[in-house]
């Protein structure tokens, strides 16, 4: 099982890697995204430092929603996931590893790079622990999470605007863990609390969703 | 299959279900409007002024039940959709169906009638309190439940598909509320809520339990027409 797991991410890799530009606009999207608002709201420092936690957070959501549309679709579009459903593997095993591959190119690089955005908000230094650590325990629930909306959603007419008002509801605890725990932080207090609720929430997804994902994927494909 | 389990499962085919169907509806629609005039009349003219609120208060008599709806129905739905995912059968999924658009109305106007009691009494139309906002997030949910079934031409793929995602909303509603009601607590100390009001009037009580059942039967009405649709549509 574990093998299948390593082969499947490792292609999905390789995939991400061939096509590297799908890669990069979801990251520049969210660059550009948390670089608007300071724009729009106007860049008075305290105002910023308030609401850097919320804005990188919303961010990394659209962001991790902008790619999820592709988790499934180049696969279902040459015949790929259906072989997958046809070979006897274990489906909730390979979901799993495709959601897992998504986070790897979508969400660790927000990880990385959402230190550099908290710079341009003029976050205090000993916060970017706790904002990449929220990101890190966040951005798979939202992989996994976002799993089941694109199998729902695969191959419908106007699929990524339905499957933003799918998952977007869904993304809300994730949301307020994540930003929470960063707020926490800022205001002197232990983040503790958000943090272990947010790995919790990361365990139960992860065990629980690809059950989901699997279903749905079987009813899309029938 | 024994005599019993045959009985419990006649209605379960569209067919037969149709001419029940219609029938209680008939009797359910006559029942909501009963309970409709009674609960109104007691609301508005029996029912006693409220000392702190005055008279503005009387919109619980409409928006309290059409809260307990707006969630009751979506677990309902989400019921019948495990139903008609796990046993196959076609009408659970189109109870789940007919059950969506009201449930959607109900979270809206809890919604409304709610921002129109917040204006003269909390001074705003709007506050980022808990429940306000785990119920904007239950007509977001609905909306997807909606807009999913539309977009899927294939009945069967539709009910399906809908009946996955009412049963991970239905998981996720908990979470939601909880995690929105820790967040109101970060932000901002507890606002008015009607479980710290004073003690209601026996008067009060009786009023919004009888909308509350004129909305149950409202409900089961509408829904009923519904499945009537869907099954001459269908079939």
């Amino acid at each position: 099982m574990l093998a299948i797991a390593r082969t499947l991410v490792a292609r999905d890799l390789l995939l991400a890697a061939r096509r590297r530009s799908d890669v990069a606009t979801a990251l520049l999207f969210f660059v550009i995204v948390a670089s608007l608002f300071p724009l729009g709201i106007g860049a008075e420092p305290n105002q910023l430092r308030a609401i850097a936690p919320g804005v990188i957070w919303v961010a990394a959501l659209l962001s991790s929603m902008l790619s999820l549309a592709r988790l499934f679709s180049g696969d279902y579009a040459d015949g790929t996931l259906e072989q997958l459903l046809l070979s006897g593997a274990p489906l909730g095993i390979v979901v799993s590893a495709k959601a897992f591959a998504h986070w790897l190119v979508s969400g660790l690089p927000l990880v990385l790079i959402a230190p550099l955005i908290a710079l341009q908000y003029d976050v205090a230094a000993p916060l970017y622990g706790v904002l990449a650590l929220s990101l890190l325990l966040g951005t798979p629930v939202l992989s996994i999470i976002g799993a089941i909306g694109a199998a729902l959603t695969l191959g419908l007419r106007g699929g990524g605007v339905l499957l933003s008002l799918l998952v977007l509801p869904l993304y809300v605890p994730v949301l307020i863990l994540g930003a929470g725990a960063v707020e926490m932080a800022s205001a002197g207090l232990a983040a503790d609390g958000q943090l272990l609720l947010l790995a919790a929430l990361l365990i139960v997804v992860a065990v629980f969703a690809p059950w989901a994902t699997a279903a749905a994927l079987r009813i899309s494909l029938e | 299959m024994t005599a019993e389990s045959i009985k419990l499962f006649w209605y379960a085919s569209p067919q037969t279900f149709y001419p029940l169907a219609g029938k209680i509806a008939r009797v359910c629609a006559a029942l909501a409007v009963l309970f409709a005039v009674a609960g109104l009349y007691v609301g508005l003219f029996v029912a006693p002024t409220d000392a702190q609120q005055g008279e503005v208060y009387r919109i619980i008599f409409i928006h309290v039940p059409a809260a307990w709806m707006s969630m009751f129905i979506y677990v309902v739905m989400a019921l019948w959709a495990a139903a008609g995912l796990a046993m196959n059968t076609r009408l659970s999924a189109m109870m789940a169906r007919a059950l969506a658009p009201t449930g959607a109305l109900f979270t809206f106007i809890a919604l409304w009638t709610g921002s129109l009691w917040g204006k003269p009494t909390w001074g705003t139309w709007w506050v980022w309190d808990a429940r306000l906002t785990s119920e904007l997030i239950l007509l977001f949910l609905y909306f997807g439940f909606i807009a999913l079934q539309a977009s899927i031409d294939d009945r069967r793929r539709a009910d399906r598909a809908g009946a996955v995602l009412a049963i991970v909303g239905v998981v996720n509603i908990p979470i939601i509320y909880y995690s929105v009601k820790w967040w109101n607590t970060l932000h901002q100390g507890a606002s008015i809520s009607f479980t710290k009001a004073p003690s209601m009037a026996a008067t009060m009580l009786t009023g919004m339990l009888l909308m509350a059942l004129a909305f149950w039967m409202y409900s089961i009405a509408v829904a009923l027409v519904r499945v009537r649709c869907e099954i001459v549509e269908t079939q």
